[in-house]
């Protein structure tokens, strides 16, 4: 399935005129101060919003000569600014909910067979408490979280994990874990149920993407910290202004009490916070997670993504993320004195019943090499001897016929058939011994086929490393990401892979807990390390690293240790969440160093808006109008296109907040030299123009 | 008068003397605060242990960062009762040869925070109010201890950068024992003895009276005045003995001890940053920081000469030489001014309140900053620690890692604290000053009119909540108001930049450390660098760009425009 269909299910663009629609309603609402009190700066913001309404309120009842129409224009814009940034939060927030709603119609619609008293009686999904025993038959949708206890059945997933071939779920160990809101295709399976109500797999996927429960992540947290202590900064900044002013009016013989009233000193107040990285901190947040559902990746907490961008070593299970499945026939080799042909022949005849991967890839081998055409079985009156844990052999038994030789032909790894063929008193050669050496130095794994106790030679079964997989883990290097390859060959096969593959290290001929010691150890030295798995006894592991994630089919005890579950079950998605990791912060960083570079720009509209007049001893401008470098207007224009500025650059913001910064794996510096460029040379930059244009604008359209 | 090549060589040999000496001193440092072998410690290494045992400190023994600050409060606290109990009791103290009288309450108040807090803030004359006891054994002993003091702060957050997991940040006794015993006292000996040959005075005798030339009697007041210059300089106190400072030529007497006395002054500061790449085992940090504040200093050095040398047709004659020494010229007094505003000195050579508004506004961005430029002994370099954990979780996050600096993560209580050291003197100076420019108590000092007067006020604060202890002049501050929101400035300037980087050093000691990789925000190359000026800019700019552009900016101007204050 390719990542762009995915992406599209149940989602729908930023800007869904319902999903607008509803954000605009809850804009309002979000004005609520006990919900906004959480942002700090808005929070501000409003209060300042507040103030400046009375004033205009009072003004226009009392009848006083003051420019009502300037503080209404910036009394509105006041109000703006906290709508947009509402705004914001609520768009990211929409995105996710209308998926959430599709889910939640979906599972409470749905109705149980419950077993009681042997019984089977009807009751709603939403009713089912945990260790109820349900009945599930084809076209039913299971009701909830839990465990297969009888039965086996084809179960389509696809409304959790957009992919639709059906799976088997069965009880048992391994695949017994079914997902409320999942459908059974066919068969019967009875299931016991795992998950309280309201805490079901799904109830956790709809709190997570409407991002109801969410809570602040420490970098968050951190952040929130510090641009409140910009607030105050900026607070006592302007606080102090009217002090010094009167002095400088004093001073200079004038009054300036048109210059010092609360609206304009809340436009300098405003303008000065960090409202536009305030207003969208939460909707990078949301949407951050929202990345991680458009790939189909559940993170339990925001933690958990901001942990993603942290990780520096990744531990990689080599089957399936590193190489392909299964392995394939590369090359016969001979036996000395052996015609190529009787071995690949050998090879294919001991291979026809073999349906695994490898064994038809021998077959096909066999074919494409020597035009030794594939029999079918039963072209063959044969034996055929499957493959058994303990002779570890597979083959065939062919009698003979029309005064031919029977023959018994066996295939296995080199082990085996050594003990085979010295069973049987013959000798094993010592250049087929060097062959299996050399095989397994390159990475591949040998078969070695014998027909009557004659050795004939050695099949090669290359792991496939992935296309594009050795770009990625360089990529990945200059990201300053370790990668570590797990897996079960011995030394030799996995360090050959290990070069192929481009991996920095590799743990060979590992056992399930080798996987949580080199984490601890990893953990140790101070690194942050990422894992995928999906067996129970990837479990401990799970839980151990600091990012783990859960494959969806996986057992329920990887599901609840890890702290994300990829849907799609997809090894490679470890990667992925890390890039998305990064993206989150990376899109937190550039837009508080945005808005902080943005504040330059503002002193020079405001500052000699309000000072313009100080000393100018007769003349109708003071020397402070020299800071005027943006020549703006006139001194109510300046005020009103910064605070205008100041509203809009949020909602121009949204699309990029929602979006993230563009990503490139290179290097730290690197990132670092284009986001400085971009957003902090460009947060210096752009108001400057941004201003003075919506000045020109005020000043065509005399809204002062 | 032109701007020569001599000006020239002058600069350029001043620079010179500081790159060659920081890393000798630095190196230095790095020894004695490591316990390693060095030159001193067969001299003084005796003593040393012989204060451990008088005092029953186990100098092996390890404090937590609660406890360390608390002993640091605690030998503060201690150097503050006694200060100001020998003000108050000086008629009864040994060499008063003046017979001076008990210092009034709120100035005795005032100059004993000054000096504990290595502000030297001098709202008194020396000579005339101060007791060759009360300058000796109260401030002169401050001097070195509150210098002392500043640069063992350095030391725990070295040490909660290179430790892991653990509470242990050193012994504050240790460390200060150390630091005054090995390099304070044999730096200040040194110097000392040079300026005295130079013949700045040293004695214990009483002022003389002579006749001049004219045939009148003057007094002239001498003492024990180059034991305290070479330490007032050495360890960024700069509370002259007289009250010209070194202006006066029995402080400053020639070329040389100019010279030698502008030196000291950035010399420890220098040398810390060296000290401090030795100690956590990078030059390359290191070189980063100094570069910054070097960048910073020859760029406000430059706009001061600028604003200095240029003819402004506002003056009848430029460069104006008003309130400086002609013994020193143009060149030298701005260097030293430069030079002493960055560091929290707060010596002068010359008078700011007589510079152009743009060397007045230079004087005032230095201390604004925090003091990072180089800096007071050791609250510099902590000053700028504040703003490089600032800077990391800015910028950090743009590398797509939640931000860490040399390893260790930056968090919320991390983020808390340098913010609360950079904001808390921010807020005091702006407070302060509004209080000043609208009150009676505040204005009524001033004796300059227009955006001046307020510049002085401004610069009165800021001088306090930086440490610095300069004065624009022109602002008489023997006042109570004056003496007591002084002393709080001084007060918050000090510890509130303290106990939040102690408070640090104990977290950053308690965390593991993550090894770097090339995903790691690199803080050791130029951009940082750039990173980390634009932030100390932009910062100190946005705080204080209102009250800046009242002052010397209207200032600037106004002179400009023909109109001078």
């Amino acid at each position: 399935m390719s990542s762009e269909g995915k992406s599209n299910r149940g989602l729908t663009s930023a800007f869904d005129k319902k999903i607008v629609l509803q954000a605009l309603a809850d804009s309002f609402k979000k004005l609520d101060p006990r919900t906004l009190v959480r942002n700090p700066v808005m929070f501000v913001v409003e209060v300042v919003a507040v103030v400046a309404t009375c004033v205009v309120l009072l003004s226009v009842v009392s009848r006083q000569p003051s420019p009502v129409a300037f503080d209404l224009q910036i009394t509105l814009w006041l109000w703006v600014t906290v709508l947009f940034a509402n705004f914001a939060e609520a768009i990211a927030e929409g995105r996710g909910k209308a998926q959430a709603d599709a889910l939640r119609r979906a599972r409470s619609e749905t109705i149980a067979r419950k077993i009681e008293n042997g019984k089977e009686i009807e009751v709603g999904a939403t009713e089912l408490l945990k260790g109820d025993i349900v009945v599930c038959e084809g076209g039913d949708v299971i009701p909830a979280d839990g465990l297969v206890i009888e039965g086996i059945a084809s179960v389509d997933e696809s409304a959790i994990t957009g992919e639709s071939a059906p799976v088997i779920r069965e009880s048992g160990e391994e695949r017994n874990a079914v997902t409320g809101g999942t459908k059974v295709l066919s068969d019967r399976i009875v299931i016991r149920i795992i998950a309280e109500p309201g805490s079901t797999f799904m109830d956790k996927i709809i709190s997570l993407v409407e991002g109801a429960r969410r809570q602040k992540t420490p970098n968050e947290i951190a952040l929130t910290i510090l641009l409140s202590a910009l607030t105050i900064v900026f607070l006592l900044a302007v606080a102090t202004f009217p002090a010094f002013m009167q002095y400088g009016a004093n001073a200079s013989g004038i009054s300036i009490k048109e210059y010092i009233t609360l609206p304009i000193l809340a436009s300098l107040l405003v303008c000065l916070i960090p409202t536009t990285i305030g207003g969208l901190l939460s909707a990078i947040g949301i949407s951050g997670m929202d990345r991680l559902i458009r790939k189909n990746v559940i993170a339990t907490s925001g933690r958990a993504a901001e942990a993603a961008g942290d990780v520096d070593v990744l531990l990689l299970d080599k089957t399936g993320t590193i190489t392909l499945g299964n392995r394939m026939a590369s090359n016969f080799i001979p036996a000395p004195g052996i015609p190529v042909e009787r071995l690949a022949d050998a090879a294919q005849l001991s291979s026809i019943a073999d349906e695994t991967p490898e064994g038809r890839s021998i077959v096909v081998l066999a074919k494409e090499k020597y035009g030794l055409r594939a029999k079918e079985v039963r072209d063959v009156d044969a034996e055929f001897i499957p493959f058994s844990a303990q002779t570890k052999m597979s083959g065939v038994e062919i009698p003979g016929i029309g005064g031919s030789r029977p023959r018994s032909i066996r295939k296995g790894s080199g082990e085996a058939i050594k003990k085979f063929v010295t069973d049987l008193g013959r000798t094993f050669p010592q250049s087929v011994q060097k062959s299996l050496e050399e095989i397994a130095r390159e990475g591949s794994t040998p078969l070695v086929v014998v027909e009557n106790g004659d050795v004939l030679g050695v099949v090669q079964l290359k792991d496939i490393v992935k296309g594009g997989i050795k770009e990625r883990f360089a990529q990945l290097r200059i990201m300053g990401i370790k990668t570590v390859m797990i897996t079960g060959d011995n030394t030799l096969t996995a360090a050959a892979i290990a070069a192929e593959a481009g991996v920095d290290d590799f743990i060979a001929e590992a056992k399930p807990e080798d996987k949580l010691a080199r984490i601890r150890t990893e953990q140790a030295n101070g690194h942050l390390v990422g894992m995928i798995g999906d067996g129970t006894n990837d479990a401990p592991a799970l839980a151990q690293a600091d990012v783990g994630i859960a494959m969806n089919s996986g057992t329920q005890a990887a599901r609840e240790a890890g702290n994300m579950v990829d849907l799609d079950s997809n090894p490679t998605k470890l990667i992925e969440v890390v890039e998305t990791g990064k993206k989150l912060l990376m899109t937190r960083g550039a837009m508080t160093t945005f808005s902080i570079a943005n504040d330059v720009s503002k002193y020079f509209a405001i500052i000699p808006a309000m000072t313009g007049t100080l000393y100018a001893f007769g003349k109708p401008f003071g020397p402070l109008s020299a800071l005027n470098i943006m020549r703006l207007g006139s001194p109510e224009s300046a005020i009103l296109s910064a605070v205008i500025f100041n509203a809009i650059i949020i909602i121009l913001l949204v699309p990029l907040a929602l979006k993230g910064v563009k990503y490139r794996p290179v290097g730290a510096s690197a990132v670092l030299r284009r986001n400085l460029w971009i957003y902090g040379a460009g947060g210096i930059i752009a108001p400057f123009i941004g201003i003075k244009l919506i000045d020109m604008i005020v000043n065509v359209l005399r809204l002062v | 008068m032109k701007f020569r090549t001599l000006d020239v060589v002058q600069i350029g040999l001043y620079l010179v003397a500081l790159v060659l000496l920081t890393p000798l001193v630095g190196g230095f440092m790095a020894n004695v605060f490591s316990g390693e072998k060095h030159l001193m410690k067969p001299i003084f290494g005796k003593l040393e242990n012989r204060v451990y045992k008088v005092c029953r400190i186990d100098p092996s023994g390890e404090m937590n960062w609660k406890e360390y600050t608390l002993a640091l409060l605690a030998f503060n606290l201690v150097g503050f009762i006694l200060v100001f109990i020998f003000q108050e009791m000086q008629r009864y103290l040994p060499i008063n040869p003046r017979h001076l009288p008990a210092v009034s309450w709120d100035l005795a108040f005032n100059t004993a925070v000054s000096f504990v807090t290595n502000t030297n803030w001098q709202s008194y004359a020396g000579e005339t109010t101060m007791s060759y006891f009360v300058q000796m054994l109260g401030l002169t002993v401050q001097n070195f201890l509150s210098a002392a003091t500043g640069i063992v702060v350095v030391l725990p957050f070295i040490r909660g950068i290179v430790r892991k997991k653990t509470d242990a940040i050193g012994n504050f006794w240790v460390d200060v024992t150390r630091t005054t015993l090995y390099i304070l006292v044999p730096l200040s000996v040194f110097l000392a003895m040079v300026l005295v040959g130079e013949g700045t005075v040293q004695t214990l005798s009483n002022y003389r009276n002579v006749q001049t030339l004219g045939g009148q009697e003057q007094v002239i007041p001498v003492g024990p005045a180059a034991s305290q210059i070479a330490i007032k300089q050495l360890g960024s106190n700069g509370g002259g003995f007289f009250n010209m400072n070194s202006t006066h030529p029995f402080e400053n007497p020639t070329p040389l001890t100019d010279f030698l006395e502008m030196l000291s002054i950035l010399l420890i500061g220098s040398g810390l940053v060296y000290t401090y790449g030795k100690m956590i085992g990078s030059m390359r940090q290191a070189f980063v920081i100094w570069s910054v504040m070097m960048a910073m200093f020859i760029g406000m050095l430059s706009v001061s000469l600028y604003s200095e040398w240029k003819f402004h047709p506002a003056y009848v004659s430029t460069p104006t030489m008003e309130g400086k020494e002609t013994r020193f010229g143009i060149t030298n007094s701005v260097i030293w001014e430069v030079a002493t505003t960055s560091a929290s000195n707060g010596s002068v050579n010359a008078m700011h309140d007589s510079m152009t508004p743009l060397s007045g506004l230079v004087a005032l961005v230095n201390m604004m900053t925090g003091e990072v430029i180089f800096g007071g002994v050791g609250a510099g370099l902590y000053g700028m620690f504040h703003f490089i954990l600032l800077t990391v979780f800015i910028a950090g996050l743009m590398v797509g890692r939640t931000p860490e600096y040399l390893g260790k993560k930056i968090e919320t209580y991390e983020v808390k604290m340098a913010v609360i050291g950079v904001v808390a003197p921010s807020a005091a100076i702006l407070i302060l000053t509004a209080i000043g420019s609208v009150t009676h108590a505040g204005l009524s000092a001033i004796n300059n009119s227009g955006p001046h007067g307020f510049s002085e006020i401004l610069y009165a604060f800021t001088s306090a909540a930086a440490n610095n202890g300069s004065a624009f002049a022109g602002l008489n501050t023997n006042t109570v108001f004056y003496n007591l929101t002084q002393a709080a400035g001084m007060l918050i300037g000090r510890y509130a930049v303290i106990i939040p980087i102690l408070a640090i050093s104990g977290s950053l000691a308690r965390k593991k450390s993550i090894p770097p990789s090339p995903g790691t925000f690199p803080t050791d190359t130029p951009l940082f660098g750039f990173l980390l000026v634009g932030v100390i800019i932009i910062i100190s700019a946005l705080t204080f760009f209102p009250a800046l552009a009242l002052g010397p900016v209207v200032e600037h101007f106004l002179m400009l425009a023909g109109k001078t204050f």
